[in-house]
């Protein structure tokens, strides 16, 4: 699974940061960052999907890899 | 003259006088409402009190409902119209978000009289870009500790009552506290900051040059409290906004008195609305507040749907052509009442919309907004809300509401418990 953040979308709303901060920052202004590449490591999964499900702009993107 | 004369009360007094010529009046109507549909009024005490019915009802019924008092609003109440709405920004201008008989003049477009949350693109993402970094999450938690040490301070001054009001004497002073902290304001002044939200948020039932002149205290106050930050230049967000610049100048004094007077109102009823709201919840609902003391960690999902069942901010818009919106026709110049509360209530949106569910685990509500104008202090909110029903929660785990007949809500665009007596052992 890998996240990243649609930053035409994201407003700084923060609430992937808020959930899931193994897998999401901010930049100097707020806006969410996916960290690293993006690849969620196995187990915070459900991290992944509480930040998107929470994302009032949907915004959090996930792409479930094979 | 002194070196920075963007401030000086002649240059002040010539721009009142301009923009006193500008702008339009409507027709004062008031009294009791005749059909929610056709005639709303959130000034209503029926809306103040309970507006979620009446919500519910619209959504199913209209879903965009309308009024002719204050020259003509509309009322979407499904999340949907509410986010189009709120992301429309080529359609929908921000030039005035409080609704009342008065619309300032269309010259005030891009900026409006209090940047950015009056100010259309382009300009609008210049202007919010200057605050950004000063309301992140990371900034914002500088103020944790002195925020939870305040917090303290309240409760320690209930020694000896049974009943305090949670609203009057704990929510209020929290946001008025910490947002005169970042603006650098004399925190003594904090008495007068109680009327001056009062001032702007309401008596917009009001004839507009009464309305008008209650607003002069406000300026005077802000005025001399930004000649004092020129002539003494310290660490805050006053000094911050003499001195940042915007396209190769510094901002005009309009920009700067009217940013600081979004930052001090904005700041201020809204969170301690929310506050006041999620405990007056927990007091009439033992079994959430009990849960929510044995179970701290809790608490940031629950003040989620504190902030989605209870969500105290209702902007507004003004339509910028004559267009059709849905199945209704609306005319340029027309209000929206842009309801988060009532789109955060939609059950196309929320499972069991009409509940509130303290873990919810998927809560995508609208309380701090949707699009480019996304409240810019929502992680001061945020950390506000938390600190406060946590100190509270650990100092005052049993409460209940000790005359649910002298609970008062107040009346207009910003809603929340303005008297909230509970007891307390």
């Amino acid at each position: 699974m890998k996240v990243h953040i649609d930053s035409g979308r994201c407003q700084g709303h923060g609430r992937c940061y808020d959930l899931a901060p193994e897998l999401f920052g901010a930049d100097d202004e707020g806006y969410g960052l996916a960290l690293g590449d993006g690849i969620v490591p196995p187990g915070q999964e459900q991290g992944a999907r509480l930040a998107a499900a929470n994302c009032p702009e949907s915004a959090v993107v996930i792409l479930e890899e094979t | 003259m002194s070196i920075d004369d963007r401030f000086s009360e002649e240059l002040r007094e010539e721009r009142n006088a301009r923009e006193s010529e500008t702008g339009t009046l409507s027709e004062v109507i008031t009294g009791p409402v005749a059909d929610w549909a056709s005639d709303f009024s959130h000034a209503d005490p029926q809306w103040a009190a309970d507006p979620f019915p009446i919500q519910d009802d619209l959504r199913q019924r209209c879903p965009i409902a309308h009024t002719e008092r204050f020259g003509g609003v509309w009322l979407p109440t499904r999340y949907d119209d509410v986010a189009a709405i709120a992301h429309d920004t080529e359609r929908f201008s921000s030039r005035a978000i409080i609704i009342s008989n008065f619309r300032p003049s269309l010259d005030l477009a891009p900026v409006g009289g209090s940047p950015p949350i009056s100010s259309d693109p382009p300009f609008h993402h210049d202007a919010r870009k200057l605050l950004l970094s000063a309301f992140t999450k990371t900034t914002i938690s500088r103020y944790e500790e002195s925020t939870r040490a305040f917090c303290h301070s309240l409760i320690d001054g209930f020694a000896g009552q049974d009943v305090v009001d949670a609203a009057e004497d704990y929510a209020k002073y929290i946001p008025m506290r910490v947002i005169a902290d970042m603006l650098g304001l004399p925190p003594q002044d904090t008495a007068l900051f109680a009327q001056f939200v009062e001032d702007v948020i309401g008596g917009i039932d009001l004839p507009p040059e009464e309305r008008g002149e209650r607003l002069t205290p406000l300026f005077d106050y802000l005025y001399a409290q930004v000649r004092d930050h020129v002539d003494n230049p310290r660490d805050d967000l006053t000094s911050h906004l003499i001195n940042v610049e915007l396209y190769g100048s510094k901002l005009s004094a309009e920009h700067v008195v009217g940013t600081i007077v979004l930052l001090l109102i904005a700041g201020i009823d809204t969170t301690w609305s929310a506050i006041g709201a999620s405990l007056w919840h927990l007091a009439g609902h033992p079994a959430d507040r009990q849960r929510l003391v044995a179970s701290p960690e809790l608490l940031p999902t629950a003040l989620e749907e504190f902030l989605r069942a209870y969500a105290p901010v209702t902007m507004a818009r003004l339509v910028k052509e004559d267009m059709r919106f849905g199945d209704v026709d609306m005319k340029a110049e027309d209000w929206i009442l842009l309801s988060f509360p009532a789109a955060n209530r939609d059950p196309a949106h929320f499972d069991r919309a009409d509940q509130v569910v303290i873990d919810r685990e998927v809560n995508r509500h609208a309380a701090f907004g949707l699009g480019i104008h996304r409240c810019l202090g929502s992680h001061l909110a945020r950390m506000e809300l938390r600190v406060a029903l946590e100190v509270w929660l650990s100092r005052v785990p049993e409460f209940s509401l000790a005359d649910p007949s002298a609970v008062t809500w107040s009346v207009g665009q910003i809603r929340g418990p303005r008297a909230l007596p509970l007891r307390i052992p």
